[in-house]
């Protein structure tokens, strides 16, 4: 079966999560939460939330406590520098 | 006078999708996610040769929810305003046009064309997001670049000041023109609120700093930007219909608070490393040179 | 209206015949065949077309949207996302601005749009010349784009509304391409169709395709070498099997090209195919050649058969895809001993684009005849008729030459170096 099957004329891409396959495997490092700290999670309030705000890749959620996709962080460590209270702290992937 | 978004009132529906291949802690996806969530559904971009190509997906596979076409490197504005043309023509002229490109397809070879848009007031909002240089092929310089970095093609590091596209644009006496920074997201999105509501030609300038172009730890993006605001490398204002004024931590500056020194922001980054001190001297002094004539102008009032 | 019904009145009394020149003929064509966007940059001799088609604008008599950009990058580029878009779109360029599109040929080629663009044939600088050749055009043929050329204002015409039923028809854009001065500036009778009749014989554009923020996909973004699955799991092509997609509907263009023109003889009374013959039947020597040139050899061939010289001329009006099988046969046909391929290009460091192809498709369906290169009308040196004359009866001479001997240099057709 060759590609012809697929029926475009010229290169027309459609949308899918994981276009450059488990971007997960990229990091060294994870972003983990001390929900004892993190204003959202204390406090059981929607507040704060510049972890889900800057992530770049948009892999933390709006939820009360934030929660990171692992299959797809990249462990850039943007969330643990702008979390206000120093919620955040990136751990080692060896861990 | 528009109500500013906050953090709780900033929209949860994403249109650029996970997984895609942007570097960690890619300052342009931060602003990218932001900007398409204002922007909305009814958007069409179009995106010349740059890291947006590839963040975008290799076919068949696309990382985004809004349509894109594709377009040469020279040729966003062109290619904006054919899409625009023929949506008007079609009826469809609800659709909000968007270029989206790099500041080597802006200030470089993109300038003839966006010039062009500019002065026939194409209808369309022009992105330029500045990483200053040419990172999606490997770093190499771009006008955009400041004086003193290094690069794959000024490896003694570049030795003539940056170009200043938004004021370029100004003298092109578009309706609306903002800089905006990730750093500042909600401000950002807001402006790309307000472009979204204009007529007529409107540019987006974007200071995107660049973890493997710039040289730092991809976690110090967000405040890399930070950096670059607040010791006047990079000015966030709004020119609409003409009228200057600062925003945000600009606006603090021009009433008064003191602008940090450049040197910090500079050393920050190993693309300066090595670099003389007459050049961090050069680049104070043409901060403080631009700081100067914003204040002539008026703009500090 | 059917195009059954249209052959029963074949010539409508709608239509009209006006004095033209073969740059208002092109405009005059735009104009009935609902282009939707027009994007185009002045550059002699092709201004006239851009100032005519902005009139019709003015006055009402289309309506348009025009972009009226810095550069023909831009006005190529302004075609391809509007065509991309779902639009019908229009330009015109030659010589140096043509030449400034080049990568954006092969971009509209590859996006497989229905763009077609007028071209009045000039010289390229360096040095500068604003007069005839056809070496700006020829010089694209590698980019993807289909290729008609002209003989006169009549079929400049016709080919810009047949160049939309084709181009709409394989996916693939189109140029129509007529002497720059000789003709464009030249005014002759032309009959312009009857506008109901053209828009019956255009079909609605429909885009293939989608820039739909309810369908949101990206359009010519990287691709890959190997065909990759896509998130459905079905296998997309690789570069190599899209380009292969524009090679096969090039291949398929012949036959679109003589259909096309087959019903616009139905509707229009004037039928337009792939060559056309003149005095070919029992020639011992073919003058092959594109565009006015093969219109004003009419006179030298005339001269020559009165003399008892046995010419004829094929003028080739598809050059790209380029008819090999077609001409072979063609040539065949007449029987004769050899051809002369008289054209206003060269490829520089070989000889003429279109004696090459020929030579190629002569000697791949085995027509064992000999062909001369003739290189004229460079930068507007005039070609006369005399000229003529005088270089197909040399070539005429070799056809009683032992077989073998019949090879000839490259001539530069009245050239006083």
């Amino acid at each position: 079966m060759g590609t012809r099957n697929c029926g475009h004329i010229t290169a027309s891409s459609s949308p899918a999560v994981g276009e450059a396959g488990r971007t997960g495997d990229w990091r060294v490092q994870h972003p983990q939460f001390d929900y004892a700290i993190c204003t959202p999670a204390k406090s059981g309030i929607p507040s704060c939330f510049r972890c889900w705000t800057f992530c770049p890749d948009a892999v933390i959620t709006k939820t009360v406590p934030p929660t990171v996709n692992l299959e797809y962080c990249k462990g850039c460590g943007i969330c643990s520098e702008v979390c206000p209270t120093g919620a955040i702290t990136m751990v080692s992937e060896e861990n | 006078m528009t109500v500013k978004t906050t953090t709780l009132t900033l929209p949860e529906e994403e249109f650029a999708l996970q997984g895609n291949r942007a570097c960690m802690g890619c300052g342009l996806s931060i602003a990218y996610r932001h900007g398409l969530k204002a922007l909305g559904k009814k958007t069409i971009l179009t995106v010349p040769a740059s890291c947006l190509t590839v963040l975008q997906g290799m076919y068949p596979v696309s990382s985004m929810l809004v349509p894109c076409l594709n377009t040469a490197f020279e040729t966003t504005a062109a290619s904006a305003s054919g899409i625009k043309a023929a949506l008007r023509a079609l009826g469809k002229d609800d659709i909000t046009v968007v270029g989206w490109a790099g500041d080597g397809g802006t200030s470089d070879i993109g300038i003839q064309a966006l010039s062009g848009a500019a002065e026939r007031n194409t209808d369309f909002i022009y992105v330029c997001y500045d990483n200053e240089g040419y990172m999606n092929t490997g770093t190499q310089r771009s006008g955009s670049t400041p004086l003193g970095a290094v690069t794959t093609t000024t490896l003694m590091g570049k030795t003539e000041h940056k170009k200043d596209m938004p004021q370029i644009m100004a003298a092109h006496n578009v309706p609306y023109i903002a800089t905006v920074s990730p750093s500042y997201p909600l401000e950002l999105y807001d402006k790309f609120r307000f472009a979204k509501d204009v007529k007529g030609t409107r540019y987006i300038h974007i200071l995107v700093p660049c973890p493997p172009g710039w040289g730092f730890d991809p976690r110090y993006t967000v405040e890399m930007g930070e950096m670059a605001v607040k010791c006047g490398m990079f000015d966030l204002y709004e020119i609409i219909d003409g009228v200057f004024s600062f925003y945000g931590q600009s606006q603090r500056i021009a009433k008064g608070k003191k602008r940090e020194p450049v040197e910090p922001y500079i050393r920050a980054q190993s693309r300066f490393k090595g670099i003389p001190q007459e050049r961090i001297d050069s680049l104070q002094t043409w901060v403080d040179r631009k700081w100067a004539l914003y204040e002539q102008m008026g703009y500090c009032e | 209206m059917t195009s059954a019904t249209a052959s029963k009145n074949k010539k409508q009394t709608a239509s009209e015949t006006k004095i033209l020149t073969a740059n208002y003929a092109a405009a005059e064509a735009v104009k009935l065949c609902g282009v939707q966007v027009i994007s185009a940059y002045p550059i002699t001799p092709q201004t006239p077309v851009v100032e005519k088609l902005m009139e019709f604008v003015h006055d009402g008599s289309i309506k348009v949207e025009f972009v009226t950009v810095e550069s023909e990058h831009s006005a190529i580029t302004v075609c391809i996302s509007a065509s991309a878009v779902g639009a019908r779109v229009f330009t015109a360029s030659c010589a140096n601005g043509l030449a400034l599109m080049h990568e954006q040929l092969h971009w509209a080629a590859g996006s497989r749009l229905p763009i077609v663009m007028a071209i009045p044939n000039r010289a390229v600088a360096a040095p500068w010349n604003i007069l005839n050749d056809q070496q700006d055009s020829i010089s694209q043929r590698d980019t993807g784009w289909i290729q008609l050329y002209c003989r006169n204002s009549q079929e400049v015409m016709d080919s810009i509304i047949q160049a939309y039923r084709i181009a709409e028809d394989v996916m693939v854009p189109v140029m129509v391409c007529y002497d720059g001065y000789v003709l464009s500036h030249t005014h002759m009778p032309v009959e312009v169709p009857d506008p109901a009749a053209v828009k019956s014989y255009l079909p609605d554009y429909v885009p293939h395709t989608i820039l739909d923020p309810a369908d949101p996909r990206n359009i010519n973004p990287v691709t890959l070498a190997d065909p990759r699955l896509n998130a459905e799991n079905v296998l997309c092509h690789g570069y190599f099997e899209l380009r292969y997609l524009l090679q096969e509907a090039l291949l398929r263009t012949p036959e679109s090209v003589e259909k096309a023109g087959r019903e616009f003889g139905r509707l229009f009374g004037r039928e337009y195919g792939i060559l056309d013959h003149y005095r070919c039947d029992d020639a011992d020597l073919v003058m092959v050649s594109m565009g006015s040139l093969a219109s004003e050899a009419m006179d030298a061939v005339d001269r020559l058969r009165d003399e008892g010289k046995k010419i004829g001329i094929i003028h080739v009006r598809l050059y790209r895809p380029f008819p090999a099988e077609i001409i072979a046969g063609a040539v065949a046909e007449t029987g004769c001993r050899g051809v002369a391929v008289i054209e206003k290009d060269v490829s520089y460091g070989y000889e003429g684009a279109l004696c090459t192809d020929l030579k190629a498709a002569l000697f791949d369906y085995g027509v064992n005849v000999f062909a001369h290169s003739y290189i004229a009308g460079l930068g507007g040196r005039d070609v006369k008729s005399a000229e003529l004359y005088d270089a197909l009866s040399r070539s005429y001479e070799y056809c009683s030459k032992p077989e073998g001997s019949r090879r000839k240099d490259q001539e530069w057709l009245n050239c006083l170096i």
